[in-house]
């Protein structure tokens, strides 16, 4: 895994290292069994077009899991996720390139826990930010 | 769709209802599954060696378990006149870790209900409040989602 960050490794408006995904429709099934989700719009094609949609779509709430993943590996293993929040904005669709990102918002100590802000985000291949959100991550202190 | 306001009294009394507690035991496969299923490699999720090293003590599950299905605890039910639904999004606060053979209790309740005007029509956004406990009785974590009908 890589290396633990710290809090003072990290600046205001620095990026996230992106974490890019390939969600294929077997992910999705995977997904779907690991996740207790059997909504059929995300691997029943007919499903899907009937209810008005181009085809299958990937879980709102894998991506959150990915987000998750993009985080947890960035903050290492003495890092912690404390908050993240996500909103689903767009659809995203299997088999295509899905990069996780992240950009530091904001970084303070309180209550003696050293927090980082970050605004999160999945985009889709044309750019667009499908499901933006925020965490909040707490890091070590090489101070400590 | 009507112009008629689709949020009813008898919906309104719907806030703050809760659906009954469910019990999940966190079973290792269910860990390895998960993980597989997100292509997540980290070994704080599956590496007992690499995760005794850590403040864990042991592997635990990645905090993403929670925005899982089958970790949203039972819903209470609740009848809106509106044919089709969306998965919004949430917040979640996480305060312990979830480690296989914990058995988490789920409570969840309609934190909210309110009705917008979307590009699609009208809207009723559920809001739910989750709160996720562990055996010895720690608030592992909770949440507010939201979804809505349209």
């Amino acid at each position: 895994m890589a290396k633990q960050l710290y809090y003072e490794d990290v600046e205001v408006g620095i990026d996230i290292p992106t974490l890019v995904k390939h969600p294929t429709t077997q992910q999705l099934v995977k997904w779907a069994g690991a996740s207790g989700d059997y909504y059929q719009i995300h691997y029943d094609k007919d499903f899907a077009i009937a209810t008005g949609l181009d085809g299958i779509i990937v879980h709102g709430r894998l991506k959150i899991a990915f987000l998750v993943q993009m985080l947890t590996d960035w903050i290492g293993d003495e890092g912690k996720v404390k908050k993240l929040a996500c909103q689903h904005r767009g659809m995203d669709l299997p088999a295509v390139d899905m990069k996780c990102k992240g950009k530091v918002t904001n970084k303070y100590v309180k209550d003696g826990e050293h927090c980082v802000e970050c605004e999160i985000w999945t985009e889709n291949p044309e750019g667009r930010k499908t499901a933006p959100g925020t965490a909040t991550l707490v890091l070590p202190s090489r101070g400590k | 769709m009507s112009e008629a306001s689709v949020m009813t009294d008898e919906l309104r009394k719907q806030i703050g209802v809760a659906g009954e507690p469910l019990v999940v035991e966190m079973e290792k496969g269910m860990l390895r599954k998960f993980v597989d299923a997100i292509g997540d490699p980290n070994p704080l999720w599956s590496d007992e060696e690499h995760a005794k090293k850590t403040k864990y003590g042991g592997i635990t599950f990645p905090p993403g378990i929670l925005a899982a299905i089958m970790m949203v605890g039972n819903r209470p039910p609740i009848e809106i006149p509106l044919p089709r639904g969306l998965d919004g999004g949430g917040e979640w606060e996480f305060f312990e870790p979830i480690r296989p053979g914990d058995t988490l209790t789920i409570e969840c309740k309609i934190g909210d209900l309110v009705e917008r005007q979307i590009s699609m029509g009208k809207a009723i956004f559920i809001y739910h409040d989750t709160v996720w406990k562990n055996q010895k009785g720690q608030v592992v974590a909770t949440s507010r989602t939201y979804g809505l009908k349209y």
